[in-house]
């Protein structure tokens, strides 16, 4: 049937179903072929916390959201436009995040009698017209699959398990994509089983030519490819992209990787990754505990390697004394925290940016540490090399802070030149000529680092203040004092070899946002939403969280208000307030998801109607 | 100025003629006099110029505690850390560096309380570290408080009216996690002492040496029973691999299976013989069990050397390494890995 065609430049699909049904697989290819045929894409995949929660339930549902666009797609997208519910509680617990006219796409097998119940409906709402704002297609896939998978033999219940291929068939023609690549994927997914690769790429052609004979999706949605830089792409989650960065890091520091960690949500695929990545030389421990994972990093930067420890929260709480550790005998050691909702437990499977001040403050004593943020899924993998370049070149344990947000979602990622990444070769002392452990680099203040199996450097380091310049234990006050100031103004000297905080707009002006982390993405598409508009606002945001990139006392100087979004309670606020005086404006989202662009958009549009201070 | 590969590629030194003495930092010791670490580190001392081994590559790490202070006083690469915290660091360091000797000195309090959790693990992982656990069933370096190997009733500081929970046996609590070599000896007996060092040394995996020490300020003579010349001969036994385990000034006692209990009976009444005696077998777990449970019952002596060595069982470090030599490939392309299993390429 002949279909009408909408050009769009950025769309949002929503796959939606219960926790068995797949829908992380359909999302994540949904994800890939749009960023093969051209599109800009971010994710957020959203599933339980349970590991098998309950079949039907409300808190059973996984779903996989897809933002797709002819132009920079910096958000998992605020609203969906197009949605896949394969039951009925699916349906209920995404429907407030429904566009007006979203397209909502049904299987009607999900909503019998007994999944009604679990979702709480007491009336069908497939059937009672309680979904008439929007454009609902029911549909019987049970049957639909049924016919064109008849003469394969299967049972009923392994032929439903096609019911997340057939939608992707579906969405494909809607968007109007080609299945050749699907068809692939599927080859490399199921070519060891016969039988499973037929069903689903019977499946994917179903829903494919469903979607193309029936007379109620009149109309396909084009989303045209935009330009991209030529290269290799590929979609990534931050906790990879860390993976991936340590990996290039060590190649590029000449020093092998070990990790120690433990396993903890959302941080635990990290360690997966890099417990598999033993063809690049990895080592690591998963330890009794979280303290052993950071002791275990610790003994192995020691010895001259690399090493990382991963956690969350919790886990990051219990590392603090030996972070302290690591501060005063001055080793290299990448700390990755990635950020979730909290205090204890919390919501583990929730996103926050509330371990600021835990990084920033939570040691006993003065221990500054280096603190990075990323702001992106792909920005973990440069953050984790730059915090290995900072870690070593300056010997002192860095924080690179992500969240759950980062670390489950995805988006496109250029993969880089490694031939241009820069050469970050760590050199060890072998000269026992004028050694001394705590002698410095009068440039950079780093001390004098030997490992062991360097014939005649023994020496012996540890927890106690040591003697300034040299490696003997000092309990002498004055020393201390020195030695503070030191190990303070290391870390403050990094601020000459960070780039230089950039403000997008105007340069000086009203209204700035300032953000950190990974509040970049809403922060970004609202503001340039705004400032297509006409708007009069700025933005500038902070990778670098200790030190400051040297101008933000000045960025922050050049504008009358300072808004600052944050998913906590306000802690780069009150950094940024006491450090450069300036009254700042919160926003603030503690709900375990990200901010919506319009949430952003609707305060400054509100500061903007306030006007002036 | 040397990348890590350099450093590791450097001709080491020559391991012989080591003494002592080339093992002894210029800093002060700053024990008590008298106190038992004396006799410990002149052991280890001669025992690291014994091993046959670069100096380069031994390295010493120690927690929090008096015996911690331990590095400050060799002349090794040595690493004075947290409290509690000596053996995943050593792990750290040891599963880096499998070119090193790494040796952990610990007390009964940073090995058996704070760090009670790394302690078993690194036992059951086979973990190659050569433990050294200075038992003196005290917390010293704060002052004297009950530790956890301090005796039911012990007046202490913060037993003021006498400690009121059971101790660990080291050797049994290293048993049950699966150490694969339990030795004990005590500072008061140098020769054996190093003796215990070297077959520590010589042990692959995880090997834990309990040395009974004392603290003559906070718990003077606590161990005084089993670390005395003259008494220790009738309350001690010195266990060797494949003999009959007896002892007393004379030889005069043996230890017997009484069903499935050991006990004690005298060898010059004639009613037993040698022949009734049981022989120590190091390489049997069963009796490693029942040796080191032996503590537990004060009309046994107390088992004295090396309790067990199990030979050639797999160490976490060997598993790593046999699976670093299947998989890494010093050439693998990291592009493959960047690209993971779905990417494109824009023209």
């Amino acid at each position: 049937m002949e279909k009408k065609q909408k050009t769009l430049d950025n769309l949002t699909i929503r796959f939606a179903g219960d926790s068995g049904d797949g829908m992380q697989l359909v999302g994540t290819q949904l994800s890939v072929l749009s960023g093969e045929y051209g599109n800009d894409v971010n994710t957020f995949p959203d599933y339980p916390a349970e590991v098998r929660a309950p079949e039907g339930t409300l808190y059973g549902v996984s779903a996989y959201q897809v933002h797709i666009g002819s132009k920079p797609i910096t958000t998992m997208g605020d609203r969906i436009d197009l949605m896949i519910a394969l039951n009925a509680s699916s349906l209920k617990v995404n429907l407030s995040n429904l566009t007006e006219n979203a397209i909502i796409i049904a299987d009607i097998n999900g909503f019998d009698e007994k999944n009604l119940t679990l979702a709480g409906y007491a009336n069908n709402p497939l059937e009672d017209g309680s979904l008439a704002k929007y454009k609902l297609v029911s549909i019987d896939i049970r049957e639909e699959l049924t016919k064109a998978l008849s003469d394969l033999n299967l049972m009923p219940k392994d032929i439903l398990r096609s019911r997340n291929i057939f939608t992707l068939g579906v969405v494909c023609k809607l968007l109007d994509r080609k299945l050749d690549s699907s068809f692939d994927w599927l080859k490399r997914k199921f070519g060891q089983k016969a039988k499973v690769l037929e069903a689903n790429t019977r499946a994917l052609q179903c829903g494919y030519d469903y979607a193309t004979n029936s007379p109620e999706f009149d109309t396909q949605f084009i989303v045209p490819p935009m330009d991209k830089p030529k290269g290799i792409y590929r979609n990534i989650t931050g906790n990879e992209a860390v993976a991936l960065g340590m990996v290039t890091a060590s190649r590029l520091t000449k020093m092998p990787l070990f990790l120690g960690s433990y396993p903890i949500t959302p941080a635990t695929e990290i360690l997966h990754f890099l417990a598999g990545f033993k063809k690049y030389g990895v080592r690591h421990l998963q330890a009794e505990d979280e303290i052993g994972g950071i002791c275990s990093a610790i003994g192995a930067a020691l010895g001259g390697n690399l090493a990382v420890t991963t956690t969350s929260g919790p886990g990051f709480s219990l590392k603090i004394e030996a972070m302290g550790f690591a501060v005063i005998a001055e080793i290299p050691l990448v700390i990755v925290n990635v950020q979730r909702a909290g205090p204890s437990t919390g919501i583990p499977t929730k996103s926050e940016q509330s371990d600021l001040f835990t990084a920033m403050y939570g040691r006993h004593g003065e221990a500054p540490m280096p603190i990075l943020a990323a702001q992106s899924c792909a920005d973990c993998y440069d953050l984790a090399i730059e915090a290995s370049r900072i870690a070593t070149k300056y010997m002192t344990p860095v924080i690179l802070l992500t969240d759950g947000y980062l670390a489950q979602g995805t988006e496109p990622w250029r993969l880089p030149d490694i031939d241009k990444l820069p050469d970050l070769t760590k050199y060890f002392v072998t000269d026992p000529e004028g050694f001394q452990p705590y002698k410095r680099d009068e440039k950079t203040l780093a001390r004098m680092f030997a490992i062991p199996g360097t014939p005649n450097l023994e020496h012996r380091i540890g927890g106690l203040e040591k003697q300034n310049n040299g490696s003997a234990v000092s309990s002498d006050g004055a020393n201390h004092q020195v030695m503070v100031e030191i190990r303070q103004k290391k870390v403050d000297n990094i601020a000459n070899d960070i780039p230089l905080l950039e403000v997008e707009g105007e340069q000086k002006g009203d209204i700035l946002v300032l953000g950190w982390g990974s509040t970049y993405g809403a922060i970004k598409a609202a503001t340039d939403k705004l400032r297509s508009e006409g708007k009069k606002v700025s933005t500038a945001h902070l990778r670098y969280m200790n030190p400051f990139p040297k101008n933000l006392g000045e960025i922050l100087n050049n504008f009358e208000r300072v808004l600052i979004p944050e998913t906590n309670n306000g802690q780069l606020s009150v950094i940024i307030q006491g450090k450069f005086l300036k009254k700042v404006h919160k926003l603030n989202k503690l709900m375990g998801i990200p901010f919506k662009a319009y949430e952003i958009e609707n305060k400054v549009l509100e500061m903007l109607n306030q006007g002036g201070k | 100025m040397k990348t890590y590969q350099d450093i590791l590629n450097l001709t080491p030194t020559s391991a012989e003629n080591l003494t002592a003495k080339d093992f002894r930092s210029a800093a002060e010791v700053r024990w008590c006099p008298g106190c038992g670490n004396y006799s410990i580190i002149a052991q280890l001392q001669k025992t690291l110029a014994e091993m046959n081994i670069p100096k380069e590559k031994i390295a010493i790490v120690s927690g929090i505690g008096c015996s911690s202070r331990f590095p400050y006083y060799m002349n090794n690469f040595a690493y004075h850390t947290i409290h509690g915290r000596a053996i995943p660091i050593a792990s750290g360091l040891r599963l880096a560096r499998p070119d090193l000797s790494v040796w952990v000195v610990t007390g009964d309090g940073d090995c058996l309380s704070i760090g009670g959790n790394h302690f078993i693990h690194a036992c059951r992982r086979n973990m190659n570290l050569n433990i050294l656990l200075f038992n003196n069933e005290i917390y010293s370096l704060t002052k004297g408080q009950q530790s956890p190997t301090s005796r039911v009733g012990l007046k202490t500081k913060s037993s003021p009216l006498g400690a009121l929970d059971d101790p660990f046996e080291p050797t049994t609590l290293a048993t049950g996690a699966g150490a694969t070599f339990v030795a004990r000896g005590t500072a008061t007996d140098p020769k054996s002492l190093q003796h215990l060092m070297m077959e520590a040394h010589k042990h692959k995996g995880a090997s834990f040496l309990e040395i009974y020490t004392n603290c003559l300020i906070f718990n003077d003579n606590a161990l005084k029973d089993f670390s005395d010349k003259e008494i220790r001969k009738e309350t001690t036994v010195w266990l060797e691999h494949g003999k009959p385990i007896v002892f007393g000034k004379d030889n005069d006692k043996g230890i017997m299976m009484d069903g499935a209990r050991p006990k004690v009976v005298p060898l010059n009444t004639g009613k037993y013989s040698l022949n009734d005696v049981l022989v120590h077998n190091k390489r049997d777990s069963y009796m490693a069990f029942l040796l080191s449970n032996m503590s537990y019952d004060t009309t046994l002596p107390r088992p004295m050397g090396v309790i067990l060595d199990l030979d050639n069982i797999e160490t976490y470090l060997e598993r790593t390494e046999a699976q670093l030599a299947k998989h890494y490939d010093h050439d693998a392309d990291l592009m493959t890995l960047l690209a993971g299993s779905e990417s494109w390429e824009v023209k």
